[in-house]
């Protein structure tokens, strides 16, 4: 294990990530070797430039959504530690955590994946998705193959469904709410963090 | 020819059947079933084999019995009535099965206490004892159920309804501990068992020396199976999540494959007398062969299916007949190389699915579902009752300690498997097995026919304990679906198992679904890894580029799920809202339909009688479809002579629906119709067609205006086009501010969109939309209507 522990050493703060995260320390390896092969001009960050270098990303309807999620607002770049901190959100949660009284949620908490899917959708910020971010993503996804109506009438009925303070907007908690059917520590789990 | 059918189906008659039940309705109904098989009551002529015309010389009390004595005089009078039976034996007695089969089932569902503390299976296995022990007092021989019935003709329905309906997304996911339970804890099974029951064997004080150990590998093989049958039967009744009813399902399913090598190995082993390393190896690439060799021929035959469903446009009424003859060639295919038969079927149901849902009528897709119910639902039920009588009837060597051992080891190689293979499992899932989930798998391990009929089939000149090998699988089969399946219910409940959801899914589900989907394959780009994900949004690409163009006729090729799912659940709705008008009450599982909610019944019931709609809740459902559907597509039903002649009362619901949808495009484009093009000439299947959407047949006054389908003759190429003719000149924005009236809170688009015309280009395309029918008794699950890869 000599190598990786000299890896360890050459990222900075390593056991405060290590912490706040949850990730083993194969799995920080791992990411950093992702996150160098990322940083093609080795400066150390990333920026939007480089996340379009995926091919895949770029097919991706909301590609430039998760893009913009790891850019902080205001930020440019995207360094080590915050790279890993998103990508901590698709940790699979513990089940079996002793639950502190006064600790922080851990970032793979349900509630804090589903805020990052929130996130997704409310662009500006506010809090809430309103009826125009709801179809702003709708079109990303379906694409050019229906037409305005059908949009409207999709997003119309989406809100209606989940908003349950009808103020035409959906909050966390009604988007919390609509998907408490939906297995979301699966769902929004990658197996290869584990 | 009949006659060889007939004794090599060695169907012989049952006596009668005793009313069990003391209620009068009840006990009329079974006096009805009794008189009938008693008035149709074969003499002993029919056994003693003399053909011809029977003489009813005994004491059935048929009473048209004029026949004449076949006496021999000279001269015989022409006969007015005669009697022969024997022409007419081999289906009439097959349809009397069916019928007791069929009656049987209605009978328990009369009796909900009975049928909620015992399962169904259990009390058609007493049936089937009791009609064998019927027969026997009478003294003849009680009919077993011969293999190739059961292979051919009674288990396939089952597995294509299993297969077709199969819920892919769950399937997929957790696919490796499916195939890591039905390869490794199949063989584990099978060796395990097999194994200390030749150790058993070996044991001094029992005389079972004669037993070898390939025999009783043979045996543990066969015996190790979860049987697909048995488990859909118990399951089925209590509900249980889906993830565990999965596992256990989707397992049942897949150790055919296992089942069929072993078997085959150990029979092949059997003849030959010695076995080498080459024929261990071979038996390894055996098994890859029999399963991938079976699910290509599923795919390919699914494939055919899809694409054959493309072209019947025009007959729509043989729809369902492809689908059903596809599947059993698929399985027979299979059969003919030995191939896993359950697999090919599976697969074939699988693939063809999606494709062919997109293509068939909706009328189409409840036919078939209600098909294929129903035949499988008559074949479980048979195959019980026949297990039940062929355990009166089949020969019997009952030794005390094979019996006891084979039980015991079933049940402990089965809970040590799941233990053990849970264990590694949980290694590679995200969301564990807990305990109880491992203690269910455990339990839910029934054993079934398939079992029983694989020992049949053996030769008894190789295998000379066969009849013990079928007394032992009589015994766990009788245990594990008696004890356990009856066990099982409370248990379930004992220890809080999770159960079913009951409700449907919502858009936004669905559409937060495919978002996190999207989110999901993005993130595992960034990283680099090449999950579950990526391969599924691969295969997502590649099914809409390339297959969907392929296999789904026309337009719905290029349908986006999400849009396929909006509209089902639209029309759902308007179907729920229509029915709900006419005074029953709305369903109340409809919780993502928030909406709904808000409209009760403000009005008094009304007639059930679908014409008669009172204003108010025409108004409110024109509003709702209005808002709602967008560009729907109409079908035009085909009409030939081989067409449903339109039964007004029923295609009622249609029309109505259909009008109701055309309002809204109609309203868009009402600045294009000031003028009515003169309708064409009608053919006469048009003209009825015109009838048949005569507004005046259902009393609804024309308080608003409501189009006329004109039907005109179109190009060859789209022979399906409906051209939808607006009537009314201009009719001016409807005030769209009166959602109130009803309660309903639908929230409309304003005016100004609704006149912006979004596709001012051609005429009215052709739009097709699903012919509608009644959905049934029960709406339910409509899991199974998922969507390919959702």
């Amino acid at each position: 294990m000599g190598s990786t522990n000299s890896t360890l050493l050459k990222i900075p703060n390593v056991e405060v990530l290590m912490q706040e995260t949850g990730f083993s320390p194969a799995h920080i390896i791992r990411l950093h070797d992702r996150f160098k092969a990322l940083d093609k001009e080795g400066r150390g960050h990333l920026c939007p430039h480089d996340f379009g270098a995926i091919k895949e990303l770029a097919m991706n309807p909301i590609g430039d959504r998760i893009i913009g999620a790891f850019f902080s607002p205001g930020k440019e770049t995207v360094d080590f530690h915050t790279f890993v901190k998103i990508l901590a959100h698709f940790r699979p949660v513990d089940k079996d955590r002793p639950k502190e009284p006064n600790s922080p949620e851990p970032i793979n908490s349900r509630s804090n994946k589903l805020k990052f899917a929130f996130q997704l959708y409310d662009q500006d910020k506010d809090g809430k998705i309103s009826r125009d971010e709801l179809l702003q993503v709708l079109r990303a996804m379906l694409g050019m193959q229906v037409t305005d109506e059908q949009l409207e009438s999709i997003a119309d009925r989406t809100i209606q469904e989940a908003d349950l303070d009808r103020d035409d907007t959906i909050s966390f908690e009604e988007f919390r709410k609509s998907l408490e059917k939906i297995n979301i520590d699966h769902k929004m789990s990658i197996r290869f963090l584990r | 020819m009949i006659q060889e059918l007939t004794s090599r189906l060695k169907l012989n008659f049952p006596a009668q059947i005793i009313p069990r039940y003391s209620c009068f309705r009840r006990g009329s109904m079974f006096i009805l079933v009794l008189g009938l098989l008693v008035g149709s009551l074969m003499p002993l002529g029919g056994a003693s084999g003399s053909p011809g015309s029977g003489t009813g010389q005994d004491e059935c009390k048929k009473n048209n019995g004029d026949e004449k004595n076949g006496n021999k005089t000279t001269k015989k009078s022409f006969p007015v009535l005669s009697l022969n039976y024997e022409n007419v034996r081999l289906p009439f007695e097959i349809s009397l099965w069916v019928l007791l089969a069929s009656l049987m089932k209605l009978g328990f569902h009369l009796m909900p206490r009975l049928s909620s503390i015992v399962p169904e299976s259990c009390l058609l296995i007493v049936v089937g004892l009791l009609v064998g022990g019927l027969i026997k007092l009478v003294g003849k021989a009680p009919p077993v159920l011969e293999s190739n019935i059961f292979f051919f003709y009674l288990l396939p329905p089952i597995i294509l309804d299993a297969g077709y309906f199969l819920p892919i997304r769950q399937f997929t996911e957790n696919l490796g501990t499916i195939l890591m339970f039905a390869v490794v804890g199949t063989l584990w099974n099978a060796f395990f068992v097999g194994g200390l029951l030749y150790g058993v064997c070996q044991l001094e004080g029992t005389n079972l020396a004669g037993v070898n150990l390939l025999s009783c590998l043979l045996f543990g093989s066969v015996i190790s199976a979860v049987d697909p049958v048995a488990v859909l039967a118990v399951f089925e009744e209590i509900h249980i999540n889906e993830l565990l009813h999965i596992l256990v399902f989707g397992e049942s399913l897949l150790n055919d494959a296992v089942t069929v090598v072993l078997y085959h190995l150990f029979e092949e082993f059997t003849n030959a007398g010695t076995i080498t390393v080459t024929d261990g190896f071979l038996g390894i690439v055996c098994f890859l062969v029999v399963s991938l060799g079976g699910i290509v021929v599923g795919a390919i035959y699914g494939i055919l299916a899809a694409f054959t469903s493309r072209f019947t446009s025009h007959t729509r009424v043989i729809e369902p007949l492809f689908i059903f003859v596809y599947s059993y060639m698929a399985y027979l295919s299979a059969e003919v190389f030995h191939l896993s038969g359950i697999m090919a079927l599976i697969a074939c149901g699988a693939v063809m699915r999606p494709y062919v849902e997109a293509n068939i009528s909706h009328k189409s897709h409840t036919t078939i579902k209600y098909f294929l119910k129903m035949w499988s639902s008559v074949s479980d039920t048979l195959i019980f009752i026949f297990l039940g009588v062929s355990t009166v009837a089949g020969p019997h060597e009952w030794n005390w300690i094979f019996v006891v051992a084979t039980l015991v080891f079933c049940l402990v190689a089965r809970v040590l498997g799941v233990i053990g293979l849970t264990f590694v499992i949980n290694k590679f899932r995200i969301v564990k097995l807990t305990s109880k989930d491992q203690f269910i798998i455990a339990y839910g391990g029934l054993r079934g026919a398939i079992a029983f009929s694989l020992v049949y089939l053996l030769n008894p000149k190789h295998f000379p304990m066969r009849n013990m090998f079928l007394t032992a699988i009589i015994t766990v089969i009788f245990f594990t679906v008696f004890v356990q399946g009856m066990t099982i219910r409370p248990l379930v409940d004992l220890l809080a198992v999770k159960k079913k959801q009951e409700t449907k899914r919502s858009i936004n589900e669905e559409i937060h679904t495919q978002f996190l989907d999207h989110l999901l394959t993005g993130i595992e780009d960034i990283c680099g890894h090449y999950g579950h994900h990526h391969w599924k949004d691969k295969l997502n690409r590649f099914n809409k580029k390339y297959v969907k163009k392929c296999l789904i006729a026309g337009e719905r090729s290029k349908e986006p799920q999400l849009i396929a799912f909006y509209h089902k659940m639209e029309m759902k709705q308007a179907i729920e809202l229509v029915e709900s008008g006419g005074g029953s009450k709305l369903p109340s599982a409809m919780p993502s339909t928030v909406s709904m909610q808000n409209i009760q019944p403000k009005k008094p019931p009304q007639d059930r009688a679908l014409p008669q709609l009172s204003k108010a809740r025409e108004e409110e459902i024109r509003k709702i479809l209005r808002t709602n559907l967008q560009r729907t597509r109409q079908r035009l039903r085909s009409y030939n002579r081989h067409t449903l002649i339109a039964d007004p009362f029923e295609d009622g619901l249609d029309e109505i629906l259909i009008k109701r949808k055309k309002m809204k495009e109609l309203e868009k484009k009402m600045n294009n119709y000031l003028t009515v093009p003169a309708p064409p000439a009608d053919s006469p299947s048009v003209a009825r067609a015109r009838l048949a959407s005569d507004p005046q047949a259902w009393g609804l006054k024309s308080v608003t205006e409501i189009p006329t389908i004109k039907v005109e003759l179109v190009s060859p190429q789209n022979p399906e086009s409906v051209k939808v003719v607006d009537e009314f000149s201009k009719k001016g924005s409807q005030p769209k501010g009166s959602e109130e009236e009803g309660g309903l809170t639908m929230r409309v688009p304003s005016s100004e969109k609704q006149r912006k015309d979004k596709t001012p280009d051609e005429e009215p395309q052709p739009r097709f939309m699903r012919c509608l029918s009644d959905p049934g008794p029960a709406a339910e699950d409509e899991d199974e209507d998922e969507p390919f890869l959702p």
